[in-house]
């Protein structure tokens, strides 16, 4: 088991180094200069070329990605170029807050998708499963975006319940978890967020469940003399690794921070922050987003791994 | 009092397509320490027979009617609590795939464990070290270490054996077991085979071993019936059926298999193929393929006649003897009836 976790980490470390390649390169590969936003229209050449040399856009891409790649394994992410403030406190305060919102969105939407998926595995074919199924695609399919405003239309401007957008009089600094007026400005996000994933999760918990309760091994416990429950918890945890996969991307999606919905709400998360790096063309911020964003789902790969090996002996030995 | 008694049991499988006629008026008895062997081709409705005898068919598909009784209890009536309390209890089952048929991520010893105390009450520790009995009685080398061990880290025979330990866990009355060696090797076959035998003599059980091959049918059975497109065709003692079949299906079975054929002689098949059990015919079920048949056949399905005391054939090319040894062994007499619809 030991020798499997350490493979699995060494496993991580080409894939993150891979992902910081894709990052820094991904941003060469867009059109667009990143000094055009902010220098003036009318800047000379001689001027232009300063700035460049400044920020060590003029060296060979190899040399400018090794560079980076020193300061940033370092926790230097540069200077945004838009705010000029370290992109190392802006990509870390912006992930602060989506993490405020995934630390709701996340136990909401794995415990009702898993909950609503498992029931319906369980009475695969009956009316129970059809409206669990019904509701798992209508969750997928609402554009979450067109969500979080009819969310705004109804509870914020109709009946005037809940806030609509930002984060409150506390603001991202002094967010305070024990006061309602903070807390409500949560409740319209964390739902919008909550719902694509709870019909993913719902979906493929239901495709597990119901698949391995097809199995042979659930007539011998049957068989057995065990109670339908007991046989439930068996094809619960047999289905386990299967659900925790899609967990994981989830987990990683909403670590992530959506754009659409972050934007919609004004939440300074770090789908907002990406946004604007790519509105401003903001290089460093955008770079630095994107890796940090990446490792982050390199890890929960990583965790899901162990944790389905843990379940399923298996898995150990592929 | 017989251990294990069936009588007109019918099984029905309704789909919105169609209606699969899987069982159709069998009837048997098992008495104490007997091993009664249900011998019949895929489809022939013996795996569905020895599933009514737990009542492990899914209930929403399925029609059953008949009786069924084990040591006096109507399984086919009994509430489902009662029935949770037969099942591995009382009555216990072995399976064909032992690679499928064991859940793959709890070991051995908690799978066997688990079904002790849900019959014992007992704790986990005392689970545990009857389980490593029960390993060491189904005769697996170094026991207390494949305790701990994953269905996949064991060999297929190893498997069965465990799944022969997690079924005599709580001493069970009745072994169902449904081709349990089909899917082993043949060395391992024979082992297990011989194991079997001897734990059911050991503890005195009632075996009901479903199984297509004749081989295993001979080394195992006391009794032997053999099951065609849902019925029972013929039964009576091993040696009777094996050496002196009466019915022309038993017949070709037995011309079908290799027994010191000489080579260049190709190996009797039965002509033909089984009926489509959505569809069956409206006489006697084997009559398209029968080398002996008659015109009544196509138009009314066969008594059971006797040729010999304790010998049964359904077929009307088969003489009876003596009315009076009838009477003494009919074997589908109307008796109680349950009926299970769908819940």
């Amino acid at each position: 088991m030991i020798r499997y976790i350490l493979r699995r980490i060494v496993y991580a470390i080409p894939i993150a180094f891979g992902v910081s390649v894709v990052c820094f390169s991904l941003v060469y590969i867009a059109p667009g200069d990143p000094l055009q936003t902010v220098m003036p229209p009318d800047a000379t050449a001689e001027t232009i070329a300063i700035v460049k040399h400044a920020y060590g856009f003029d060296r060979p891409l190899p040399m400018q990605f090794l560079i980076w790649l020193g300061r940033v394994v370092t926790g230097d992410f540069g200077v945004s170029i838009a705010t000029r403030r370290p992109v190392f406190l802006e990509v870390s305060e912006a992930l602060a807050n989506t993490a405020l919102l995934a630390m709701f969105a996340v136990p909401l939407a794995f415990f009702t998708g898993y909950v609503m998926g498992a029931v319906a595995g369980s009475f695969a074919g009956r009316w129970i499963d059809r409206v669990v199924t019904g509701a798992a695609v209508v969750g997928v399919s609402l554009p979450n975006y067109w969500l979080g405003i009819v969310l705004v239309i109804v509870f914020a401007v109709e009946y005037m319940v809940l806030p609509a957008t930002g984060m409150g009089p506390s603001g991202s600094t002094a967010f305070n978890l024990a006061q309602w007026s903070n807390v409500q400005f949560l409740v319209l996000p964390v739902i919008t967020l909550a719902m694509i994933p709870i019909g993913i999760l719902a979906r493929t918990t239901r495709a597990a469940v119901a698949e391995v309760r097809n199995q042979d091994f659930v007539q011998t416990l049957r068989a057995k003399g065990l109670s339908e429950w007991a046989v439930t918890r068996h094809v619960l945890k047999n289905a386990m690794p299967q659900v925790m996969a899609v967990m994981g991307l989830q987990f990683g999606y909403l670590l992530g921070g959506s754009i659409l919905v972050e934007t919609v709400f004004t939440w300074p998360g770090s789908g907002f922050l990406l946004s604007k790096a790519i509105i401003n063309r903001d290089v460093p911020v955008l770079q630095g987003t994107i890796l940090v964003l990446s490792l982050v789902f390199v890890t929960t790969n990583l965790v899901v791994d162990l944790l389905q090996s843990l379940i399923d002996p298996r898995i150990r030995r592929a | 009092m017989p251990l294990a008694e069936v009588r007109d049991l019918y099984v029905r499988f309704v789909t919105r397509e169609a209606t699969v006629y899987a069982v159709n008026g069998v009837g048997f008895t098992v008495r104490p320490g007997e091993v009664l062997c249900i011998l019949g081709e895929s489809g022939s409705g013996k795996s569905v027979t020895l599933r009514a005898l737990m009542r492990l068919l899914p209930a929403r598909r399925t029609q059953i009617r008949g009786s069924v009784t084990v040591e006096g209890q109507n399984v086919l009536g009994m509430p489902r609590r009662a029935l949770r309390d037969l099942r591995g209890g009382l009555v216990a089952m072995i399976f064909q795939e032992p690679m499928t048929a064991l859940d793959p991520v709890y070991t051995v010893g908690q799978q066997i464990g688990e079904t002790i105390r849900r019959h014992t009450g007992c704790g986990r520790e005392a689970a545990r070290r009857r389980a490593l009995e029960l390993l060491e009685m189904v005769r697996i080398p170094s026991a207390a270490r494949r305790l701990d061990a994953y269905p996949h880290e064991l060999s297929g025979g190893l498997r069965q054996r465990v799944m022969i330990a997690m079924a005599l866990s709580c001493s069970p009355r009745l072994l169902l077991a449904d081709e349990p060696t089909t899917a082993l090797d043949a060395t391992v076959q024979v082992q297990v085979l011989i194991l079997l035998r001897r734990l059911q003599r050991e503890l005195g059980m009632g075996m009901i071993f479903v199984t297509h091959d004749l081989g295993v049918a001979a080394e195992i059975a006391d009794t032997v019936a053999v099951m065609y497109a849902g019925r029972i065709v013929e039964s009576g003692p091993v040696g009777q059926i094996l050496n002196a079949p009466a019915h022309p299906y038993t017949a070709g079975l037995l011309a079908s298999t290799v027994h010191g054929q000489s080579r260049d002689r190709d190996i009797d098949a039965i002509a033909g193929s089984p009926p489509d059990m959505r569809r069956l015919p409206q006489g006697c079920s084997f009559a398209p393929r029968c080398p002996l048949r008659m015109a009544e056949c196509r138009f009314a399905v066969p008594e059971p006649r006797f040729p010999v005391r304790g010998h049964m054939a359904a077929c009307h090319a088969v003489a009876h003897s003596s009315p009076a040894t009838q009477a003494a062994v009919t074997p589908t007499v109307a008796g109680s009836r349950a009926t299970i619809s769908a819940r």
